[in-house]
């Protein structure tokens, strides 16, 4: 291939190009040298937690209402609307039923399988109660399978997030 | 205590000792400045998770130790079709060398006390061999190089291994001619010539052209970016693609050697060793000094390869001999003509 660029004696001369370029990385050497970690673009994620937009969807919550139950009704929504199949519910009659607050059914098992569930927040918006909300929790990890179905008990004592 | 350690057999093994201690010292915090410096050169943050005793961070400066530990135990694989004893012989063979040719260099002031004369390098300066003999030694580094890719048997290997010797070869041409130049100026090979011909004012002010062509030659010599043909770590695939474990970090070794060596000799033959001005009157102020001039040099190595992008081969011929030989030729041709019209 024939370049049409044509370089003048002072770029085929190479090391003035050479120098300019030492005298960019330095500074960027000098600027970081310099620069205290904290303020670097690198967040060192153990000791530094970076701060993640509000509607960041991360680890689900199942809100409960001030008497503390579950505001779930186990309708099945976001089970239906879950497109990686990631929630398991068992619903449950309520017996006793409060005329003043009708409900008939509270799930007996809510379980989600964080190793299906790809955090897409279908749940959230198919949910008539406001019961299941995604918050901006994102150090999940297990270390096993089993690990991460986790059930209703643990899904009530998700931090909600900040804003909320 | 000091009269002692002033006998010439324990100040010789003293000496060797040291050396060898502070060269290998410098090779492992060289690993680690090369990959903080990369990092802050590059906006990043670079190994500093790596901590004594799991709680000194130090900076990372623990990598290394890290990394020797890690090479230790890793696995040491020699494929099946590679010639045995050369693949193990190979990383010797690289390097060897490249640590027995600082035994050469003067670090520091020569003394007398009580009528004995002491000199600061391992084998005696006054040995007319000098420059020749750190040449000689220099030159067998390729052939780690080569052996290991040739007893790899495996063709990427060997493509890096033709690359590598073709490149030393043609790029050592130009350094020695470049060399010659300060050798007429000498006089004498003897490196303690040398440097004391370069009182007040060292080399690389006379022979800009040959400090210059030196200077780049070092970088093809030691494989450096942006010449590292033989390596090529980041797009082609380099003579080593078949070492593992110890034997790859041998090789890793002795490129870091090379590059303290070569350092080492620019220092002595352009930089006036461990002239410098006020330090050097006292014996431990130039053995600093030679340190404090090694030591940027070997920044530079750093510096020059994360600035650098790697050169095409034919460019890397074309450099070295349509630019670097004849450079280094009408250097030689000045200095030559020079001296002819001084008498
Ligand atoms: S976030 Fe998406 S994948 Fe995860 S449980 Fe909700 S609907 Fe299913
Ligand atoms: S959609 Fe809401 S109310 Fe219905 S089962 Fe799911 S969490 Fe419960």
């Amino acid at each position: 291939m024939k370049k049409e660029v044509k370089l003048s004696f002072w770029d085929r001369l190479y090391l003035p190009a050479i120098l300019v370029g030492m005298g960019i990385t330095i500074k960027h050497f000098f600027k970081n040298l310099f620069t205290p970690p904290s303020k670097r673009y690198t967040v060192e994620f153990p000791e530094r937690k970076k701060d993640v937009p509000e509607w960041y969807r991360g680890l689900h919550r199942l809100n409960t209402r001030d008497d503390g139950s579950v505001k779930c009704v186990a309708c099945y929504c976001c089970a239906t609307a879950c497109p990686a199949d990631a929630i398991f519910i068992e619903a449950e009659d309520i017996d006793d039923l409060d005329e003043s607050y009708p409900r008939e059914k509270r799930p007996k098992q809510f379980i989600i399988d964080l190793h299906r569930c790809i955090f897409c927040g279908f749940c959230q918006e198919a949910c008539p109660e406001d019961a299941i909300v995604l918050t901006n929790e994102y150090e999940i990890t297990q270390l096993s399978r089993d690990e991460g179905l986790i059930t209703m008990e643990e899904l009530i004592k998700t931090p909600k997030k900040k804003m909320d | 205590m000091m009269a002692k350690l002033l006998a010439p057999e324990v100040f010789m093994i003293v000496k060797v000792v040291a050396v060898f201690i502070i060269v290998l010292t410098m090779v492992a915090v060289g690993t680690w400045v090369e990959r903080r410096g990369a990092a802050f050169i590059q906006d990043r943050v670079g190994p500093n998770r790596v901590a004594l005793f799991g709680k000194f961070r130090i900076m990372g400066l623990a990598q290394p130790v890290a990394d020797g530990i890690k090479f230790f135990f890793k696995e040491d694989v020699i494929p099946a079709n590679a010639d045995k004893i050369l693949f193990v012989l190979a990383p010797l063979i690289a390097f060897i060398p490249a640590t027995m040719t600082f035994a050469a260099i003067p670090f520091g002031r020569s003394f007398d006390i009580n009528g004995v004369h002491y000199f600061l390098s391992i084998l005696p300066p006054a040995t007319n061999i000098g420059v020749l003999y750190v040449f000689a030694i220099g030159s067998m580094g390729v052939y780690g190089i080569i052996v290991g890719a040739w007893a790899s048997n495996n063709k990427w290997s060997i493509l890096g291994g033709m690359r590598a010797s073709a490149q030393i070869i043609s790029y050592e041409l130009a350094m020695t001619m470049a060399v010659v130049g300060v050798v007429l100026s000498t006089g004498s090979l003897r490196l303690d010539r040398v440097i004391s011909a370069q009182t007040g004012l060292w080399n690389v002010v006379p022979q800009f052209l040959g400090a210059l062509v030196f200077f780049v030659s070092m970088f093809a010599e030691t494989n450096r970016l942006p010449f590292d043909f033989a390596e090529g770590e980041s797009e082609i695939i380099g003579y080593h693609v078949e070492y593992g474990s110890m034997k790859f970090s041998m090789f890793a070794l002795a490129e870091y050697a090379n590059m303290i060596t070569a350092a080492a000799l620019f220092v002595t033959l352009y930089l006036g060793g461990w002239h410098f001005p006020w330090l050097d009157q006292w014996i431990w102020g130039s053995i600093l000094a030679f340190l404090l001039k090694l030591v940027s040099i070997l920044w530079i190595f750093v510096w020059v390869r994360w600035t650098l992008p790697r050169f095409r081969y034919d460019q890397l011929m074309r450099l070295g001999w349509k630019v670097m030989i004849p450079l280094s030729l009408v250097n030689m041709i000045v200095v030559a003509l020079f001296l002819a019209y001084r008498g």
